[in-house]
């Protein structure tokens, strides 16, 4: 009954899906593309508000796209109504019918579609049968514990018998145990039935355990689609391969034919990118291997040592770099140590452009400015050759230039924005959504309340959600002239 | 201890109010009932509320403005509370405030406008005691009917609603099935909100310049006699009715009643 025997046949397919919520105008879903096989365990996995439970609204059909298309077989769907569609949600807090028993609560769909009394009968006791719950029919809701509250909500979905049964974060609620129960059991209910499930998660361990396809998240679009190990061990950016797993990320640049230096050492690679490449480099925790300082690529001082159980986590500095380390080796703080990795052991990742670019206001006077902030940058610096006399901007060629003729492109580098607690202070400001430890500094994406994201780097550590102002020295900002 | 002590003495006002006024009150009123003039037991007062045909016909007269009140202040309250708790229009507080705000404002006052208004409609308030009576109440009572449906509905969690149409309910199926049913403890409130007050509150058919009589006028008609016996056997008959009501209302649906009345 697995997916392996048939041929990839795909029942659903998302085109540019976009949602844009109407009262606040927030983009929560952004040009999704997405198809899915019969019979995938697809996982949509991010953190939250990263829109992976309004997609999966959408393809229940409780929330509508603003653009873009959701096929069913082929079949344009984005406009039904969710009772018209051949799929079924197991919700997050279970949303069981409190004045119905057991019985009429996974009997609701079946009883709509009018089927006979003893066809209904038969049905609610088998997949009473398949959650383990024999015999609960006259049972309220109330009397029932989380766990079981939530096999009844799979099985009211179950028995409608979907073509695609829907899981937004089902095992949220439910301790750790029980979610580590739960999920082999649906994983088992999966490779059963046969039909395709969609899970939505923001726990990493659970889609890695659980799923075909992991569709990776962040900021309402998709970041990486991929098997479980793909996703771990080739994480496509610095986002993914810091959410899935625990990740030590470095700035760094390509030295050679699969060579690259980063953390103050060089080491080969098993990624073909062209020499003078800037990267990220992901090492995990487990694979760096301590060694005698001597025998090292790079050196460093254990700052931490903490027991985990199966391994200890060692905190290594080593320069103004930090490594996290896992290992079932026990060195002391304040031991010098080497640290080696294995050619498989990095994963390389080119480096995504953060610059942030805007276009500049020209006044009347020729000053320039932002958001109604000024930019402290001299006019005649900008326009090479330009001389301002008397208020009026003159070409090299003596040609005066209007202010409204002026179309200025400005850039700055993440590593030039300062962050500060005085939002009022600097060219914008905005609330800190994500951050990233890249070794030796932390990388911010700061949302402007315009929507815009901004990449800062800071060597500081700033808290998810901080408001920050973001200053901007007009010295380190890079000025254009558009035509 | 010594706290549980004192915390016991709390209750003595309480317990002395309701002495005085409750417990002292139904035993003369049990008394009287169950007493003719001359000071003899018997149940005669009883054989004689049920035997007039005057005052059987004023406790069927009174059911059936307390019912037409009802069902007609369920009629308007229902909608109301519905759209109101569905919808997320940001002047809700401000809608729901005005539906209050009546009961803010003076009883008598409000009840002399509504004649006046009514007066200038009809001309004569007499030739329509019925349809008066009925507006007059409803006019009174609707916000007792409109707030406990209110809340129910407000704190049904809407993904039930999207689960019963995830499971293939259309939006009528989904309203009957799922959201009426939750909605009833709030309905079962506000109608024992109504319904009661309606059968009794005379003082509203009064100021309209009504001669209908419902059991309230009845029972002020007795004591203003100085019939005491009767009077006190109406208003025992009044209260068995009332009991009646409560317990067919649903014992395990009092815990609704009383959070639906709790925000009045």
């Amino acid at each position: 009954m697995s997916n392996s025997t048939a041929a990839p046949e795909p029942i659903i397919e998302l085109r540019n899906v976009t949602k844009r919520f109407e009262d606040n105008g927030f983009i929560a879903v952004n040009d999704f593309n997405l198809t899915i096989e019969r019979g995938e365990f697809v996982t949509f996995l991010g953190p939250s508000g990263c829109g992976k439970t309004t997609t999966l609204r959408m393809i229940a059909g409780f929330d509508r796209p603003s653009s873009g298309q959701i096929l069913l077989g082929g079949k344009d769907i984005s406009k039904l109504p969710p009772n018209k569609r051949p799929v079924n949600t197991v919700f997050q807090r279970y949303a069981l019918f409190t004045h119905m028993n057991i019985y009429d609560n996974i009997a609701f769909g079946l009883k709509l579609k009018k089927m006979a009394r003893e066809e209904i009968d038969k049905k609610v006791r088998h997949v009473l049968e398949m959650v383990d719950l024999e015999g609960f029919e006259e049972r309220s809701v109330a009397t029932l514990s989380g766990g079981q509250q939530q096999r009844i909500a799979i099985a009211r979905a179950l028995v409608n018998e979907p073509e695609i049964l829907l899981l937004d974060e089902p095992l949220g609620a439910l301790d750790l145990k029980m979610r580590k129960e739960m999920q082999i059991e649906l994983k088992a209910m999966h490779d059963q039935l046969g039909i395709t499930f969609i899970y939505v998660t923001h726990d990493q361990e659970e889609a890695l355990t659980m799923s075909d396809k992991i569709v990776v998240m962040n900021g309402g679009e998709i970041q990486q689609i991929g098997k479980p190990e793909d996703i771990y061990n080739e994480p496509k950016n610095a986002f993914v391969a810091d959410f899935i797993g625990e990740s030590n990320i470095f700035k760094g640049i390509m030295t050679g034919r699969m060579k690259v230096r980063f953390c103050g050492g060089e080491f080969e690679c098993m990624d073909d990118v062209p020499e003078g490449t800037q990267i990220d480099a992901v090492v995990r925790p487990e694979d760096v291997i301590i060694t005698e300082p001597s025998k090292g690529t790079v050196t460093g001082k254990v700052t931490g040592v903490v027991f985990k159980g199966i391994h200890y986590e060692i905190t290594v500095e080593s320069g103004k770099y930090e490594m996290v380390i896992q290992s079932t080796r026990t060195p002391k703080v304040g031991d010098e140590v080497g640290m080696c990795l294995d050619p498989d052991g990095i994963h390389i990742m080119i480096a995504e452009d953060h610059t942030t670019r805007f276009d500049a206001d020209v006044n009347e006077d020729y000053s320039l400015e932002y958001n109604g902030k000024a930019i402290d940058a001299d006019i005649t610096k900008v326009v090479k050759g330009s001389v301002l006399k008397d208020g009026v901007l003159k070409d090299s060629s003596g040609e005066t230039i209007r202010p409204e003729n002026l179309k200025i492109h400005v850039s700055i580098e993440p590593a030039d924005i300062e962050m500060t607690d005085d939002t009022e202070k600097g060219l914008t400001s905005g609330e800190i959504i994500n951050l990233i430890y890249k070794g030796d500094h932390y990388s911010y994406v700061v949302r402007t309340a315009n929507g815009h994201d901004l990449i800062v780097d800071d060597e500081y550590l700033w808290n998810l959600g901080d408001m920050v102002g973001l200053v901007m020295p007009a010295e380190k900002m890079k000025f254009t002239l558009a035509k | 201890m010594k706290g549980m002590f004192q915390r016991k003495y709390l209750g003595i006002p309480y317990a002395l109010y309701l002495l005085v006024f409750v417990v002292l009150p139904l035993i003369v009123i049990v008394t009287y009932a169950f007493t003719d003039a001359e000071g003899n037991p018997g149940v005669g007062n009883f054989l004689n509320f049920f035997r007039d045909p005057n005052t059987l016909g004023t406790l069927v007269y009174s059911l059936v403005i307390a019912s037409v009140t009802t069902m007609v202040c369920l009629l308007i309250a229902y909608p109301t509370a519905y759209f109101l708790a569905m919808s997320s229009i940001r002047s809700k507080g401000a809608i729901i405030m005005l539906m209050i705000m009546p009961m803010w404002i003076n009883f008598t006052l409000r009840i002399t406008a509504l004649k006046e208004l009514l007066t200038m409609i009809e001309g004569n308030l007499a030739l329509h005691p019925f349809m008066n009576s009925v507006i007059g109440m409803t006019y009174d009572f609707l916000p007792f009917m409109i707030l406990p449906i209110y809340n129910q509905i407000s704190r049904i969690d809407k993904s039930l609603l999207e689960a019963a149409s995830d499971l293939g309910a259309d939006s009528r199926q989904a309203f009957l099935r799922v959201l009426l049913p939750l909605s009833m403890p709030g309905v079962i409130s506000g109608i024992s909100m109504v319904f009661l007050p309606a059968m009794t509150n005379y003082v509203v058919l009064d100021m309209l310049y009504n001669s209908t009589y419902i059991m309230g006028s009845l029972i002020g008609s007795y004591f203003s006699a100085y019939d005491w016996h009767g009077g006190s056997t109406i208003s025992l008959i009044l209260l068995a009715m009332i009991c009646i009501f409560t317990l067919l209302a649903g014992g395990d649906e009092n815990e609704g009643t009383v959070r639906g009345g709790s925000v009045l």
